[in-house]
């Protein structure tokens, strides 16, 4: 079989479209960051999560120590029960406290871990029991402006 | 009256029965050439020589496209974007809008009037100056010698093209938001990273491009192989090429959209 010149052209068109789809993937997608390696589990009860959603990040500090698996709700407590996948570098005490925080103004909402003073870890599988909703601007709101209003009013409402 | 009232539903009829009809004899062609795809891969020159036509020789047109839609996505979305003071997010939109749906669907359309005619008019021609009985006259199977390497080459130039898009388009949004206008290069790519999914994201584009490569490949033998064997029927071929293929793009981007990103 000859070689010939077509060969060299389509080998280099393969090896710049895998290329491109490299750069794709590590560049552009989340494929390059690093992974959450040997992840353990933790679980958290919140009263609302707002706009949480599966797969977002868990930071503490700023530093994402792992990823939302899964949000259900408790049919018992009737909370939102959220499955956190923790990087297995990470491991916190078990007084931690997870707020569900907001990034900016209008940004994706995570998990943040605050760690307390108490000598002893959660374990893998462990409930993270000190725990705060998310903010939910509505609600922010209409209590600023009742608030407000009472305030403007001192007499009672309207 | 009643007379052309019933001749304009007869009319009708016989044009959805045509369209029925062609897409059955489609479906059959479209077997027939998965059957006949043996030769293409045993004698893998033949394909190689039609990626070169269909995907080497539409790199230009792909890249500096790619390139001038991510410019533009750059330059429109920062405008808005900085009205509600969050330019970082433009690495977001230009990603996400090229790999989504930009890169395949304009690489499609791109690749359908740049490869899918030039391929509906090569068979076309050759069936019109009658290559292909020849052919047939020598025992050898024009659908496996000459359709299935061409169907073949569009199916597996298309995805490689439609990632160059988007890579390109990406690489135009940088340059106009971060070299020229000055958005933070750090932003730009750190929340397009975090933003843009490998899985959701990337693989549901490259999955979109296949499927487009598919169906322009598809259209494209089909409408050279049964066109008429004249001059006009070649040029008429070519038009429903085209048409078709960018209405099966852009129909097959909103059902596959609304299966993959929904919910």
């Amino acid at each position: 079989m000859k070689r010939t010149t077509i060969d060299i052209w389509v080998g280099i068109f393969v090896v710049i479209g895998l290329g491109a789809l490299l750069f794709l993937a590590l560049r552009v997608g989340n494929l390059g960051s690093a992974k959450v390696r040997d992840p353990y589990e933790l679980q958290a009860r919140f009263d609302n999560i707002g706009g949480l959603k599966a797969r977002a990040p868990v930071k503490s500090a700023g530093v994402v120590v792992g990823r939302i698996e899964r949000i259900v709700l408790d049919l018992e407590t009737y909370q939102a029960l959220v499955t956190l996948q923790m990087d297995g570098r990470y491991h916190f005490p078990k007084d931690t406290f997870a707020t569900i925080n907001t990034s900016g103004l209008l940004g994706e909402q995570y998990i943040g871990l605050e760690p307390g003073g108490d000598p002893e870890e959660i374990p893998a599988g462990g409930v993270i029991k000190k725990t705060q909703s998310a903010v939910v601007l509505e609600k922010l709101i209409s209590q600023f402006m009742f608030n407000t209003a009472e305030g403007n009013a001192p007499s009672g409402g309207k | 009256m009643l007379d052309s009232v019933g001749e304009f539903f007869r009319r009708i009829g016989a044009a959805v029965g045509n369209g029925v009809w062609r897409l059955g004899y489609a479906a059959r062609f479209l077997a027939a050439v998965l059957l006949g795809s043996g030769t293409s891969f045993r004698r893998i020159n033949l394909t190689i020589r039609e990626i070169y036509f269909a995907g080497v020789l539409s790199l230009l047109i792909i890249m500096v496209s790619g390139l001038f839609v991510g410019m533009v996505l750059g330059l429109q979305g920062h405008d808005t974007l900085a009205r509600y003071g969050s330019e970082e997010a433009l690495g977001v939109l230009v990603a996400l809008s090229l790999v989504r749906e930009l890169g395949p669907v304009v690489a499609g359309l791109l690749f359908a009037s740049r490869a899918g005619s030039a391929i509906t008019a090569e068979i076309g021609l050759m069936k019109a100056t009658e290559q292909l009985d020849a052919m047939d006259m020598m025992a050898v199977d024009p659908v496996a010698r000459i359709v299935a390497p061409r169907f073949w080459g569009g199916v597996i130039s298309m995805p490689l093209l439609a990632a160059l898009f988007s890579a390109m388009g990406v690489l135009g949004g940088y340059l106009v938001g971060v070299v020229m206008i000055g958005a933070d290069s750090g932003s730009f790519w750190g929340q397009m990273q975090a933003a843009v999914d490998f899985q959701r994201d990337i693989l549901n584009g490259v999955i979109k491009s296949i499927v487009f490569g598919v169906a322009v490949s598809w259209v494209a033998v089909f409408e050279g192989y049964d066109s008429d064997a004249t001059a006009e029927g070649v040029s008429r071929a070519t038009t429903r090429t085209v048409v078709t293929s960018s209405l099966a793009i852009l129909g097959l981007d909103f059902i596959l959209t609304s299966l993959m990103f929904r919910g």
